[in-house]
């Protein structure tokens, strides 16, 4: 009977039985919303914890079609979570609140929520919502289709796999075989018929960090500007994956940048100082967008634009940007911390990714160890720098690690904070960067820790921000980079941008880096790409490590405050960018000069603005090690630590989150 | 029967509650998604806000206590209880959550303090309202339910 009606109803029952995830911590909404649900015939799971609701999803990324949140949580910023879904699953994601404000619609939108409701919600609002999960499967399937053959024994198989209970094989397209995973669902058969679908060839692509990572190296050799999708797809010469696929990951990849340059761009303002970030970020440059940095990192900050874009990839890598990202306490900031330090385990290979990343650039270790790195790291700074990449110095952990090894060596080097905090598990690149202070890369680690250990994650998440003061944004941005981190980790790589984090207030240098990390990974999607773009942090990391790679994210640490000022925004950027919330963080790239904050200051935005959230969960912090090494670096070069964008510094945070 | 003028009771007292503003249109909503499956659906979410919000409250009067007042936090406290306020319509409740939100902004504390006990004044007026109301419901009992008198 079932059957049946499912088969007669297949059309008109979607989106009967769609499955919700409603994620609100006001138990009164909560209850409310889940009522409402039910009687529109969804099929509801609650929960108050944003934490919880991630696991529910990475356990079983094919369990639900939809995620209602809920903005104001208090162990994770809705935004963050919006974005960590967004990138790693890649489930439409509604955002709900009781404050309409436009800026905070806005800042839903850039972080791609599919939607945005008021509270208190009427049943009207939700009774459309399915076409949310509609139009992304369409989308999917478009890119699906696009590979052709993909699709095709997906639909087959889909369909019967789907349809399993079903029986309709064959007569369900892909669409409907959503739909009637959402039936089945009700059958119970929904996870089994994801399931299903997934081995035959799962209509999304999921954006692992090894893809987002090839995908960030593949822009940032054709420069975030230049990148596009039939390129990449051949640069990274991956099979199975489709123009398509590679479009919208792109597209969020880039809404990922830019919205980390929003951040780094404020960081940078506080940073102002940072300056350095300027050249930090030009290491990103490689990501185009990052390059742009560069133009940017000049002025004030990183200016959102440019950083987002270059953030993007850079981002990642920014990571680490220091200064900011490093702030101690990176508000939010992105630092991403790529994976959490924790990871490590994954980072480890990451790191060694990022190893490979940082060195070549003069490696970032030197950069780093040119670059005053995370102030806090002080001593992080000054050596270390390429050579680092292991060692993040285990500075307070936020050591911004020198992006390149950060990460990887942040681990390895055992850097007791795992400089990018969670960027050295990741990868980020805290390498050589002298230690620095990777943003709490303990921060970031635990940060990290909130996130599954996603190896993305953890590769971001220890964009170690500066330590020191990173410590408390590292925790966020650990978070934050957390989500990032899943991409991160490559980021962190990035992360020198602790460099930046001028030394002062480092703070959150390396929180940036790792912010973006986090950021990276929550996005699930984006962040793939910023995963990539940590990887390719290599690159980029490179890039910026050579140059001062103070990552904005750093950089904005150098402001020491400067980042802290950002916190909120930071916070808000948090995902991604990592936020050098530190803002003395920054290190200015060192002052810019270091690091040749390649154009592509996005770094500094660039960086996986991961944003240190301090979400704890994430470990933003990992922009400690860039956020440290920049903060170092910037240190060194600035007692300001005002990288010499300043603002880029900060900006530069959260690009340079990105690493 | 009883049950009607219990009802009829009932409706009285349900329409002053709107005729007085202190429910609005979303509590009509709440009343909706009360069925048979649910029939009880309004005196719970409205319990559960209470139980909640009373640990906002309370968070809220702690924060008035320390000087100087920290606006952003008491700020944040007062979103989250709007927030709850609105979703099961309690009108006046969030009508001076927003104008205490308003004082918080704009820093002034004297405002804050003054708001802060209107709208305690209001939740609570609120509160005995609705009890009663939920209690003459009990009483009048499940239209379909409604068979002899007691």
């Amino acid at each position: 009977m079932r059957v049946e009606r499912v088969i007669s109803d297949e059309n008109d029952s979607f989106p009967v039985g769609m499955r919700v995830l409603a994620v609100d911590d006001d138990p009164t909404c909560l209850l409310l919303l889940e009522t409402l649900l039910t009687k529109c015939k969804y099929n509801v799971t609650t929960t108050s914890q944003a934490i919880t609701a991630l696991k529910m999803l990475r356990e079983n990324k094919n369990k639900f079609d939809l995620v209602i949140s809920d903005v104001h949580m208090p162990d994770m910023d809705g935004f963050k979570l919006l974005e960590l879904v967004g990138l790693e699953m890649d489930l439409p994601v509604i955002m709900l609140s009781a404050n309409g404000d436009t800026k905070l619609v806005m800042k839903g939108i850039t972080h791609g929520a599919c939607d945005y409701l008021l509270k208190p919600v009427r049943i009207e609002e939700l009774q459309n919502i399915w076409q949310h999960v509609i139009r992304r499967k369409k989308f999917d399937r478009k890119d699906q289709d696009g590979s052709g053959s993909q699709d095709k024994p997906y639909i087959d198989s889909s369909e019967a796999a789907g349809l399993g209970n079903v029986d309709q094989n064959g007569k369900f397209n892909k669409k409907r075989k959503d739909q009637n995973e959402d039936e089945d669902e009700e059958r119970d058969e929904n996870g089994h018929d994801n399931e299903d679908l997934s081995t035959q060839k799962k209509p999304r692509v999921v954006w692992s960090v090894e893809l987002h990572r090839k995908f960030v190296a593949a822009v940032n050799q054709l420069g975030v500007e230049k990148a596009v999708p039939k390129k990449i797809l051949e640069l990274m010469n991956v099979e199975n994956l489709t123009r398509e696929n590679v479009a919208s990951h792109l597209q969020k990849f880039r809404l990922y940048l830019k919205r980390i340059s929003c951040v780094a761009n404020q960081q940078a303002n506080m940073a102002a100082a940072l300056g350095s970030v300027d050249s930090t970020h030009l290491r990103m440059g490689t990501m185009n967008g990052l390059g742009n940095f560069h133009t940017l990192a000049g002025p004030d900050q990183i200016h959102n634009a440019a950083f987002r874009s270059f953030q993007h990839s850079g981002v990642l890598r920014r990571l680490n940007t220091p200064a900011g990202v490093g702030i101690s306490g990176l508000p939010s900031s992105g630092l991403v911390q790529l994976s959490p330090v924790q990871n490590l385990g994954n980072t480890s290979t990451y790191q060694r990714k990022l190893q490979s990343f940082v060195i070549p650039g003069n490696h970032n270790a030197n950069i780093l160890q040119g670059m005053p790195m995370s102030l806090e790291f002080d001593q992080l700074q000054n050596n270390r720098a390429a050579s680092h990449v292991g060692q993040f110095p285990s500075v307070d952990n936020t050591t911004v690690l020198p992006v390149s090894s950060i990460s990887g060596s942040l681990i390895d080097a055992g850097c007791s904070n795992s400089p990018l905090l969670g960027v050295t598990s990741n990868s980020l690149l805290l390498e050589g960067s002298s230690q620095l202070p990777t943003l709490h890369a303990s921060n970031l680690r635990d940060s990290v820790s909130g996130f599954p250990n996603r190896s993305t994650l953890s590769d971001f998440t220890s964009i170690a921000p500066a330590s020191n003061q990173l410590h408390g944004s590292k925790a966020d941005i650990q978070d934050q980079a957390f989500p990032i981190s899943c991409n991160a980790g490559k980021i962190i790589s990035s992360a020198p941008q602790d460099w930046n984090a001028p030394k002062k207030d480092a703070p959150y240098q390396s929180n940036v880096p790792s912010c973006s990390i986090n950021s990276l990974r929550a996005v699930n999607g984006d962040m793939a790409q910023l995963g990539q773009c940590l990887d390719q942090n290599n690159p980029i990391f490179n890039r910026n490590v050579g140059f001062d790679f103070v990552d904005p994210l750093s950089i904005k640490c150098s402001e020491g405050e400067n980042l802290a000022m950002e916190p909120s925004v930071i916070e808000k950027e948090g995902y991604l960018m990592v936020q050098p919330s530190r803002q003395g963080i920054y290190i200015p790239d060192n002052e810019g000069e270091n690091f040749a904050m390649e154009p592509s200051v996005i770094e500094k935005e660039g960086y996986l603005i991961v944003q240190p959230r301090r979400q704890g969960s994430y470990i933003p912090g990992n922009l400690g090690s860039l956020e440290d090494l920049a903060s170092a670096m910037t240190k060194q070069d600035h007692d300001k630590g005002k990288p010499t964008d300043g603002d880029f510094g900060y900006n530069d945070y959260s690009l340079r989150t990105c690493i | 029967m009883e049950r009607n003028p219990m009802r009829r009771q009932l409706a009285i007292m349900r329409q002053s509650l709107f005729d007085q503003g202190h429910v609005d249109e979303q509590f009509v909503q709440l009343e909706e998604l009360q069925d048979d499956a649910n029939p009880n659906f309004v005196e719970e979410v409205v319990t559960l806000y209470y139980r909640d919000s009373a640990r906002i409250i309370l968070n809220i009067e702690q924060a008035l206590e320390r000087k100087p007042f920290d606006f952003r936090k008491l700020d944040a406290y007062m979103h989250q209880f709007k927030g709850s306020s609105s979703s099961i319509g309690a009108k006046k409740v969030k009508a001076e959550s927003t104008l205490f939100r308003e004082y918080c902004k704009s820093g002034n504390g004297e405002g804050c303090m003054r708001s802060f006990q209107q709208l305690k004044k209001e939740y609570a007026t609120l509160r005995k309202k609705l009890g009663a109301y939920f209690q003459l419901a009990r009483q009048a009992g499940p239209v379909e339910t409604a068979s002899r008198p007691k």
